[in-house]
């Protein structure tokens, strides 16, 4: 095994052993779908959510948790310590390069909120008998942006913060306004039409929009998957800019 | 044979300050060379630039005949390095920390030997996070060690070690060098450097003050001797100052201290037993390479 595969191997362990974490992209999902897909009627199309099934928008709003849980807390959070620690420093005196295990965590991130969305297409598949995303390649293509934009994100947020304790703090007040803004605590369909419009041009606005939409055969709108890729485009070249390799 | 590590007029810059300044040194194969300094003197600077993590403003650096700038990747094959200050994942397994340091590089030393030589073989399954300070220490002595390198750079070696392990530590790394390594330490302590060290480099803002064996450094110093003692029977200590060799007298309360060069000991206890004044507690402080700091830098460690 090469040094990447190497540190992939060994972070996907790390990223297992830290149970909140694991839990919180793994298990909150579920538990949202399941709870929310248990509500008598939730299974029908909802007037008050252009017509969506309850649980196929609590299914959705459980992927827009997901890549908002790890690319807005779980990256600077790891990112910031790994750069704290000096275990950044500590790779560039070796063959392997410190940019090996940015693109490592990276990697297992992205296979972490892959796994966690089948994984919640699966329950509410099984369970609830929601159907799989009508669209399916847009429902793919929605997802892996919004994977690589929300990871951008956070990758800035690391890149820019002085401390492991600011990185995470630049993350969480990142975080909130994503969630609010993208419709997670309340849907989009109730937001003033400003209000839409400033969430749709957030990275998780349009994840949720284009994941809603796939899911129910509709094509998303470009605008959103557009989005999405300008912030990848735009965060992480910011952040591969302006990464601090080590703290002052 | 072209020396391992040549350094020439190195000097790294912060703000227009040079923390390194225009330093020059080289090392031979198998030498343990030391690096001695006060806190803030440039040694860690130095040495970072030496390792490729820090670019130099001017001067050259060879290190195996590889520039850390332009060659890093190669050179990096064939360095170990402890850096000061860092830590591991907290709950990365001493094993699994091994393991992965040891798939870095081309030819690794076996590590279950390097558990076993640095007493780690029944923490080897304990996360970083849960180690001891000394435990900790010795790991990252290990992963310096892991990749077989032919230079290893160790910036304080022995810091957060109880007096026992730090013995210990010193007999592993002189078996190290008995294998052919070559040693850059980088220390505070002159236990350390005068027991481990062929030559050492004393640092000072950044600039090398001296460069020597550690006993030609005290040999140069013509560090002073000291002796001490309590004389039982009143003594006019002044009169001792025109004793040949004596350069200082010093009453403290009872106890007189007198300071002087080549063998002005014996002249000073003949003195004492002509005028029949008996002492007590007597003590004669030979040279070594503490004083011999204080005497090439003028000052003491702390300040």
């Amino acid at each position: 095994m090469n040094g990447f595969s190497r540190l992939a191997f060994v972070e996907t362990k790390l990223f297992l052993r830290e149970r909140a974490a694991a839990l919180a992209v793994f298990g909150l999902p579920v538990a949202l779908v399941i709870g929310f897909g248990l509500i008598p009627g939730f299974g029908n199309p909802q007037k008050g959510l252009s017509d969506q099934i309850g649980t196929e928008y609590i299914a959705a709003l459980g992927v827009a948790i997901v890549l908002a849980t790890l690319g807005l807390t779980g990256v600077p959070m790891v990112i910031g310590q790994y750069r704290q620690r000096g275990i950044l420093r500590r790779l560039g005196v070796t063959p392997v390069r410190p940019l090996t295990l940015l693109l490592a965590d990276l990697t297992v991130w992205a296979a972490a909120a892959i796994l966690s969305v089948t994984l919640v297409v699966a329950v509410v598949r099984i369970a609830f008998h929601v159907p799989v995303p009508a669209a399916a390649g847009w429902f793919a293509l929605s997802v892996l942006l919004g994977i690589a934009s929300l990871l951008a994100l956070g990758m800035l947020a690391a890149a820019v913060a002085p401390t492991a304790r600011s990185a995470a703090g630049i993350g969480w007040l990142l975080f909130f306004p994503n969630m609010f803004l993208a419709g997670v605590y309340f849907p989009t369909e109730e937001m003033s039409s400003t209000m839409r419009q400033i969430g749709n041009f957030t990275p998780l606005g349009s994840a949720l929009h284009a994941v809603r939409d796939s899911w129910m055969g509709i094509d998303p709108r470009l605008e959103y998957l557009g989005i999405m890729a300008a912030w990848t485009l735009v965060a992480g070249a910011l952040a591969a800019r302006f990464f601090r390799w080590e703290q002052a | 044979m072209t020396p391992v590590i040549e350094v020439t007029g190195l000097t790294k810059r912060y703000g227009g300050q040079a923390v390194v300044d225009g330093i020059s040194f080289h090392v031979e194969q198998g030498e343990i060379f030391g690096l001695l300094g006060p806190n803030g003197a440039g040694k860690t600077t130095a040495v970072e630039c030496m390792e490729g993590l820090r670019r130099r403003d001017a001067g050259q650096v060879r290190i195996l005949g590889l520039d850390p700038l332009t060659d890093g990747h190669r050179l990096h094959q064939r360095i170990g390095v402890q850096l000061q200050e860092t830590q591991l994942q907290e709950k990365l397994k001493v094993r699994e920390a091994l393991q992965l340091y040891a798939s870095f590089y081309p030819r690794p030393a076996d590590w279950r030997e390097l558990l076993e030589r640095w007493g780690l073989t029944a923490k080897a399954g304990t996360s970083f996070g849960k180690l001891s300070g000394g435990q900790k220490q010795r790991l990252f002595i290990a992963l310096a060690l892991v990749g077989n390198p032919d230079v290893v750079f160790l910036d304080e070696l022995t810091s957060g070690l109880d007096p026992g392990a730090r013995r210990a530590t010193w007999d592993l790394i002189s078996q190290v060098r008995a294998g052919g390594v070559t040693v850059v330490l980088v220390s505070h302590f002159m236990d350390e450097v005068e027991e481990l060290c062929d030559r050492v480099a004393i640092l000072e803002r950044g600039r090398i003050a001296a460069l020597d064996t550690p006993a030609g450094l005290v040999d140069s110093a013509g560090a002073e001797y000291r002796m001490r003692f309590r004389p039982l029977a009143p003594l006019d200590e002044q009169s001792l100052a025109a004793v040949p060799g004596v350069t200082a007298v010093t009453r403290r309360r009872a106890q007189v201290e007198v300071t002087g060069t080549g063998d002005f000991a014996s002249a000073v206890t003949a003195e004492l037993a002509r005028r029949q004044v008996v002492v007590a507690d007597l003590r004669i402080e030979g040279r070594s390479l503490d004083n011999a700091y204080v005497a090439l830098t003028g000052r003491t460690m702390d300040t």
